[in-house]
């Protein structure tokens, strides 16, 4: 990719990190950089889009330690969870045989797995040798009759989030618009309803919490084209330029893919979250003012009206045991408000949030729900995120897996929020999986037993060896049980055999 | 106060008891050159020993007074100078555990009698120790058997010492350095060796009574054959049991035996009901340290750190983890303080039998009855876990949770029945194991297939919809 692609793709018009001296798409500093890169970004954006045969082209390290890393779930096919990849050796490198390994490479996955398209991703050290996966690509898909995709995403091109725009970018240019949606079938036509299509941009199904979510768009007659890329298909995101509306749903990192569908095809979108009942609302209202049928409208009121009774009935027995509950959430971007207005549902307090990957907007959201007086972490060292811990008299600690044993070590109490999760917290539904696994933590006994010294710690034994044996341990009566005899049969009921032998 | 519920139905479906005549000949079986013989039936001792051939893997030592009809009607107590005389001259074992059952016990045996006639008859086998014990399988179970057969060896075999009226006589503390150890029935020899193992690194020697980790750790003996049992506690070694320092006795059932113990040598007692939890353990090896005068090993205290850290890596999958569990009273004391200290709950809980001696646990009810009981108070109460023996298994599979094996028998997995549940590592290894079944049984959200669903398999799934004519709308 040329230097003049990557700062086009970092130039995102419609993103508030344009302007601001903080943003996201801050260079790396070397000795101080945590996060991903390009290849990452990329990977995990199309990964989830489950037909498609992913295959990375470059050295081990690439796959090696990142393939099926990811909690995506699909309701099909499972294509995406065989990690693939070229595995460049030194050979290839020093006599140029990577372009003809990746050609035998895609012809082999083609062969072997019949999948509808392929996924090729660039990494450093074939984009430094000058592979041209462009030429290769459009080579075997000419010659093999399937689509070929090159993703062009070096991991020095930048960051990861530049990697999930770079993924963004290489579906706009060569997938979306290459096929129309399918006719809705006719058993799914309803009397009086339009059916709208829309797609949701950076959901990824989660640990297929979506499924949380998609009932309540059917019900409400809006056709899911595509979602980028949870549980989606290579023939879904062809058709995503057919949408009436789009919704971001995680982040800015797919930012482009809206923005492009808007200045090509007209498609308005909007911004939103389905992390807790208030924002799982808005999200739906969100469709139905971009829509603006009146129907759909009502409808829409009325379900989340019912859901959000519902829901919060659900909810009232495990509000006593959370309310008050300090959180120090530490996530990054569109998740440190999204998640926050989760956490306010269940009536627990927020005492610090992460905003290093967040944008200036996030950050007046964060204000918004929370008031000026909160704590924005910008730097979330382990170490900072401890004191945060301690000084704030935080309950529990809320960060990406990354973090999690930084705060075990630390004998913090601690839920997991990224992707690797295996719970899903989306959708009203979601809301019941939070709480439980919120108080499985936090009410935990084990977070007394990792405090507790052991009693030659405290006392050492050798010092009070006069002391006479501690009384507890010697032998003392047994413990009582009361008995209950509840008999499920009466002796009279049965006949009385000797009677009988005796007759 | 737990309650505890006595069976309510007249018909035991997969039964979850194993009889006192199996449980007492086991004691037998942790002593050197021992023989366990039922007096019963030859079909009594059959089962007895396909029980534990099954749950060890090793070949089981155990003969039978081998009643026929005329002798179950006339009495029987010839049959037994007689199999004690036979089996004398066959093998000569130091200690012969002359267990009754159901049969012996109805017909009427005197077992005592018997022996003091086989004394008289054969004086030339004085240095065969004989000890006999009441074990009938119409009361009690394995556990119980098990406590009343190591009373009956301790009253038999051990030399009372202690006299209130004459305390110049005491020989309490003799051996500095030695250390009794009582154990229940369903310490495995792998937990055993950890017993002995934290004793010795006090520098004291471990005395278990009886001691199946010398005899049933399946290990293969230099001789080929041996009728007898190869390892286990030898009776000179048990005689000197009045002049340890101390009587460390683990589990609730077999306190009347230590109480038995410290009456006749006046050795203190020092009472654990389980090893099975961090804090246990910690006062397991403080009341040694203080015993020996010794510091804790710098290795307890590593495994110790490193329980700690595996207790908060598995919190997440065990946590709020609903169990239900079929066993012995000491076992589930045990297994239940386990769970609980991890956050999880014991939610139903069957023991086979009534026992006078169930120790302290969390659950309010416990059920005494069969593996049906178990199976139906388990899907009652929704519990997520199982732990029993491996008759648990079909239940199990019907309830579709995962099985933790444990207590007797362990005949669908190997080397089940050395397993070590105890101490800092043992914890460490059932919590790692009980997590990573959780996670393998890890219900993943049912995935939802849109009605207008471009995928072809939705619309593989709804393409007969549209005549059916389901109402496929409305949310919930």
């Amino acid at each position: 990719m040329k230097a003049k692609d990557i700062a086009e793709l970092l130039d995102e018009p419609a993103c508030e990190h344009n302007n601001k001296s903080k943003s996201g798409c801050a260079k790396p500093k070397p000795g101080s950089a945590a996060g991903g890169c390009a290849f990452d970004g990329a990977q995990i954006a199309l990964l989830p889009i489950a037909d498609v045969a992913h295959i990375v082209h470059g050295p081990i390290a690439c796959a090696g330690s990142s393939w099926d890393n990811r909690g995506t779930r699909s309701s099909g096919s499972t294509l995406f969870r065989i990690g693939m990849t070229t595995d460049l050796t030194e050979q290839d490198i020093v006599m140029g045989r990577g372009e003809k390994r990746l050609y035998h490479s895609i012809k082999q996955a083609v062969e072997d797995y019949n999948p509808p398209a392929v996924f090729v991703y660039n990494t450093c050290v074939p984009a430094l040798i000058g592979d041209d996966i462009d030429a290769v690509c459009k080579a075997t898909s000419e010659k093999f009759g399937v689509p070929v995709v090159p993703v062009d995403c070096a991991g020095f091109y930048g960051t990861k989030n530049l990697g999930n725009r770079i993924a963004g970018d290489a579906m706009f240019k060569h997938v979306v618009g290459t096929r129309d949606p399918e006719p809705v079938a006719e058993f799914a036509q309803r009397d009086n309803i339009k059916i709208h299509d829309v797609n949701l941009i950076g959901e990824y199904n989660i640990a297929g919490e979506f499924w949380y979510v998609l009932p309540l768009l059917d019900e409400l007659g809006l056709r899911v084209l595509c979602t980028l890329s949870g549980d989606a298909r290579f023939h879904e995101v062809q058709t995503m330029h057919k949408a009436e509306v789009n919704m971001m749903v995680c982040s800015k990192a797919m930012l482009n893919v809206a923005r492009k569908l808007q200045d090509n095809y007209g498609t308005p979108w909007f911004e939103g979250s389905f992390y807790g009942i208030t924002d799982t609302s808005e999200a739906l209202r969100g469709f139905a003012k971009l829509i603006n049928d009146d129907d759909l409208t009502a409808r829409t009121e009325a379900l989340i009206e019912r859901e959000e009774k519902r829901i919060r009935e659900a909810l009232n027995a495990w509000r006593p045991r959370l309310q008050g509950k300090r959180v120090l959430l530490y996530t990054g971007g569109v998740k440190s408000w999204s998640v926050i207005s989760a956490l306010q549902d269940l009536g627990m307090k927020v005492v610090a949030t992460g905003t290093k990957k967040s944008t200036e907007e996030d950050k007046a959201r964060i204000r918004e729900l929370m008031g000026d007086d909160t704590l924005m972490i910008d730097d979330g060292n382990p170490k900072e995120l401890i004191r945060i811990v301690t000084d704030y008299k935080a309950d529990i600690l809320i960060a990406g897996g990354r973090n999690m044993y930084t705060a075990l070590k630390a004998r913090i109490p601690f839920l997991d929020i990224n992707q690797e999760r295996e719970f899903g917290y989306a959708g009203y539904d979601g809301m019941l999986e939070l709480v439980r696994q919120l108080t499985l933590t936090i009410e935990s006994p084990v977070w007394n037993t990792a405090k507790s010294k052991a009693p030659w710690e405290s006392k050492a034994p050798w010092e009070t060896n006069t002391e006479k044996m501690v009384s507890t341990t010697i032998l003392t009566d047994t413990v009582g049980v009361t008995e209950s005899d509840k008999s499920g049969y009466k002796l009279s009921d049965a006949p009385n055999f000797n009677a009988t032998l005796g007759a | 106060m737990t309650e505890l519920l006595k069976r309510r139905k007249a018909l035991s479906v997969s039964p979850l008891k194993a009889s006192q005549t199996v449980g007492a000949s086991l004691a037998f079986l942790g002593f050197s050159r021992s023989m366990p013989i039922m007096h019963g039936s030859q079909g009594c001792t059959a089962f007895a020993k396909v029980f534990f051939v099954r749950h060890f893997r090793e070949p089981i030592p155990l003969q039978t007074t081998a009643m026929d009809q005329v002798s179950s009607v006339m009495g029987a107590d010839d049959n037994i100078v007689e199999a004690l005389k036979n089996i004398c001259e066959k093998s000569s074992p130091t200690i012969l555990g002359l267990v009754t059952t159901g049969l012996a016990e109805t017909q009427g045996a005197d077992i005592h009698g018997a022996v003091k006639q086989f004394r008289a008859k054969y004086p030339q086998f004085e240095n065969n120790h004989v000890v006999a014990v009441n074990t009938p399988d119409f009361s009690g179970s394995f556990e119980s058997g098990f406590a009343t057969a190591l009373k009956g060896i301790i009253e038999t075999l051990v030399p009372t010492t202690f006299d209130e009226q004459n305390p110049e006589n005491n020989r309490v503390g003799l051996r500095k350095k030695q250390v009794n150890v009582l154990c229940h029935a369903n310490l495995t020899p792998g937990d055993l060796e950890y017993v002995v193992d934290s004793i010795e690194s006090f520098g004291l020697r471990a005395m278990l009574i009886p001691d199946l980790s010398g005899s049933l750790d399946g290990h293969l003996p230099d001789e080929n054959f041996n009728p007898l049992t190869t390892g286990g506690l030898t009776v000179d070694d048990l005689k000197t049991a009045g002049e340890s320092v101390a009587t460390l006795v683990l589990g609730e059932s077999i306190k009347p035996a230590a109480l038995s113990l410290k009456k006749k040598t006046g050795v203190p007692n020092y009472y654990f009901p389980h090893l099975m939890t961090l804090e246990a353990v910690d006062q397991w090896l403080y009341t040694l340290s203080q015993i020996s005068n010794c510091e804790v090993a710098p290795k307890w205290q590593r495994h110790r750190k490193q329980l700690q850290d595996a207790m908060l890596d598995t919190h997440f999958m065990i946590g709020s983890t609903r169990v239900a569990m079929a066993g012995d009273g000491d076992l589930l004391v045990g297994f239940d303080a386990l769970i609980t200290s991890m956050g999880a709950s014991m939610v139903a809980a069957v023991i086979p039998a009534n026992s006078k001696t169930l120790g302290k646990l969390s659950i309010e009810q416990i059920q005494i009855g069969d593996m049906e009981d178990l199976e139906i108070l388990a899907k009652e109460q929704r519990a997520e876990l199982l732990i029993g023996n491996s008759h648990a298994s079909e239940n199990a599979e019907r309830l579709h949770v995962p099985l933790v094996r444990a207590g007797f028998p362990q005949y669908d997995l190997v080397g089940g029945f050395q397993r070590c549940w105890v101490g800092y590592r043992g914890i460490q290894q059932a919590l790692f194991d009980i997590a990573n079944m959780k996670l393998a049984h890890h219900q993943d959200i049912q995935p939802y297939h849109s009605i207008y669903s471009q995928k072809a398999e939705a619309q593989a799934l709804y393409q007969n919809v549209g005549e059916r004519g389901p109402n496929i709308w409305g949310g919930h």
